[in-house]
């Protein structure tokens, strides 16, 4: 049990840069954010298969997780990845800004923005639901204990407070409602752990809270590692969490490994990649793939960033940033 | 004027050495900090290391810093004491699990002090009962920073007590000292500077702690936030001069602290030749 513990430890807290040899045009580097490892060691066993009959190269694909902001710095700071995969598009405009590593209009290159999947903030609350938690007003109720990772350290986070917001906003609230209630969702968090992995460890492991807000797809992974303790509560509002991908023009020049890294990046759109993203409980774009895993996805009054908050950019200045919305809740 | 010459050949080239590897590794870095601080007008600065929420950090960080070194300073002199002046089955292994914290990377001893202290842990649902909480409150930073701290005041005071003949005690004695009066008088003024030393290396240490401090913390602004994940937020948003900003008031802080122990050190080293 302890030993289990400790691995889990390991494994949550080691940002793996898993051999990192020497870049050729036969190698990838893909620098994610935390929760994606589970899909990517399914998703690049199927790429290195289809490139070889493709090509009859055999390629290496070498991955590194962590939070998504500490990942994005690392590559705007030199970490030479040649694709990167986020969980908000921030994260990814920052190579633009900080380094140049990419041109600004980087979503243009590719499908739907150049996001191949999304996710939402749903809930997951303990078997049987004890506290009869249902949507999000009956987060802000007394003595109901909600685990969140820190918006300020984790895209996980910011989607669950700007899910909250949007929730008011979307049944008719205006934006003092939308403060008031997140102010009041935010005192009912015991812990604010810096990742969504920290989170999930909080709620599951420690026994903390009486509802956990994470994605989709980690409460699904939660579910499937550590049995049927608990179940999962889908508001009836939620946020759009979509999950960009760019090809980094700088590195893959440098590497001289460009018409793999933008296969690779493509192959999220093909119907095999979707399909493993539908079966890591990722949703889906594509109509057919769609279709087919209609009984797990199940339909949701999502809305987007955009819609609600305008942009990305808008969103992080008055929620986020020092003094913003967020901080405010803490400030006496 | 004649150079004074040194006894000891090659004092220039070792101590330019010595200022070369200092600044390579401790001053250059240190600087950047400095230079990228400089990015900010001293009205931008005050403003972020002066903010409540950054104020309320400091006095967590420094405070359970404080608390842990000194929790450190009584038990691992006594630590230190039982492992210079008994022999008993199992010491060797005693004496390495001192070091232990030295060598576990912080974020598994962070998880595994949550995991026992939780309320759900071994000890956490013990404490439950009487009402303390530990794991995601300021206490549970006291423990992490006590945890990492331990070897540092152990190491420090170990081998002055082993120099430390027990004749002396046995002259005190003789002498007519009772034992507080040996302890007091004859022991503890030979182990202060030493004590002193552990005691600093404790809480420099602790001040600067993150890893294991983060999971055990609950992060929660005004109340559990310590300062270095107040760094690391700033950095997630991409704002590296405030980040350093507050880097460089730790580490001035830390400095006079540092600073004045080691002066205390001075000082008593200095009264203790005085008075032989």
């Amino acid at each position: 049990m302890f030993v289990k513990l400790l691995l889990i430890s390991l494994f949550i807290s080691s940002t793996t840069f898993s051999s990192l040899s020497v870049a050729d045009e036969n190698s990838l580097l893909n620098v994610s954010y935390d929760v994606t490892r589970e899909f990517y060691k399914d998703f690049n066993v199927a790429f290195v298969k289809y490139w070889k009959d493709k090509t009859g190269a055999t390629i290496t694909i070498n991955q590194s997780h962590g939070g998504s902001s500490k990942q994005a710095r690392a590559v705007s700071d030199g970490l030479e990845a040649d694709i990167i995969t986020m969980n908000q598009s921030p994260d990814i405009d920052i190579l633009y800004k900080r380094a140049k590593l990419i041109p600004k209009d980087w979503q243009k290159r590719l499908p739907h923005a150049s996001s191949p999947t999304s996710s939402t903030t749903v809930f997951l609350v303990r078997k049987g639901n004890p506290k009869q938690i249902k949507d999000w007003d009956d987060l802000i109720k007394p003595g109901i204990a909600v685990v969140i990772p820190n918006p300020k350290t984790s895209g996980n986070g910011k989607y669950s407070y700007l899910a909250a917001w949007g929730y008011v906003i979307k049944t008719g609230g205006d934006e003092a409602k939308a403060k008031a209630f997140v102010g009041k969702l935010f005192k009912n968090v015991p812990v604010l752990d810096t990742g969504g992995r920290g989170a999930t460890t909080t709620f599951a492991q420690r026994g903390i809270g009486d509802v956990l807000l994470t994605f989709e797809n980690e409460v699904n992974l939660i579910k499937k590692e550590l049995g049927d303790q608990y179940d999962v509560v889908y508001p009836s509002v939620s946020i759009l969490a979509e999950n960009p991908i760019a090809v980094v023009d700088k590195y893959v020049d440098k590497h001289k490994n460009r018409a793999l890294a933008q296969a690779y990046a493509e192959f999220h759109f093909s119907e095999a990649g979707q399909e493993i993203a539908a079966q890591h409980d990722i949703r889906p774009r594509l109509q057919s793939v769609i279709e087919k895993y209609k009984s797990k996805f199940k339909s949701l009054d999502l809305f987007s960033v955009d819609e609600v908050f305008g942009n990305w950019e808008k969103a992080q200045k008055t929620h986020f940033a020092d003094g913003g919305n967020f901080d405010q809740i803490y400030s006496k | 004027m004649a150079k004074q010459k040194n006894v000891l050949p090659g004092f220039s080239l070792s101590l330019g050495y010595t200022i070369f590897y200092l600044s390579l590794i401790v001053l250059i870095p240190l600087s950047a900090a400095f230079i990228k601080t400089t990015e900010l007008s001293f009205d931008e600065f005050w403003a972020v290391v002066s903010a409540p929420r950054v104020v309320a950090s400091y006095k967590l960080t420094f405070g359970a810093s404080f608390i842990g070194a000194l929790i450190n300073a009584v038990f691992g002199l006594l630590t230190a004491w039982v492992l210079v002046r008994y022999t008993f089955p199992g010491k060797k292994i005693i004496d390495a699990l001192v070091d232990l914290p030295f060598a576990l990377p912080t974020a598994v001893a962070g998880i595994a002090l949550t995991a026992v202290y939780s309320t759900n842990g071994w000890i956490g649902h013990w404490l439950e009962q009487f009402g303390v909480k530990v794991a995601f409150t300021p206490l549970g930073v006291i423990i992490a920073l006590t945890f990492i701290g331990l070897p540092f005041v152990v190491r420090t005071v170990q081998p002055v007590l082993q120099d430390l003949e027990a004749e002396t005690e046995e002259a005190a004695a003789s002498l007519g000292a009772n034992r507080w009066q040996t302890f007091s008088k004859v022991i503890m003024p030979t182990l202060w500077p030493a004590l002193l030393t552990g005691f600093a290396l404790a809480f420099a240490r602790a001040i600067g702690e993150y890893g294991s401090v983060i999971f055990i913390a609950g992060n929660v602004p005004f109340v559990s936030e310590i300062t270095p994940l107040i760094i690391i937020t700033k950095l997630e948003q991409y704002e590296y001069a405030e980040a350093t900003a507050v880097a460089v008031v730790m580490l001035i802080i830390s400095f006079i602290l540092l600073f004045s122990i080691n002066g205390l050190q001075w000082w008593s080293n200095r009264s203790k030749t005085i008075s032989h």
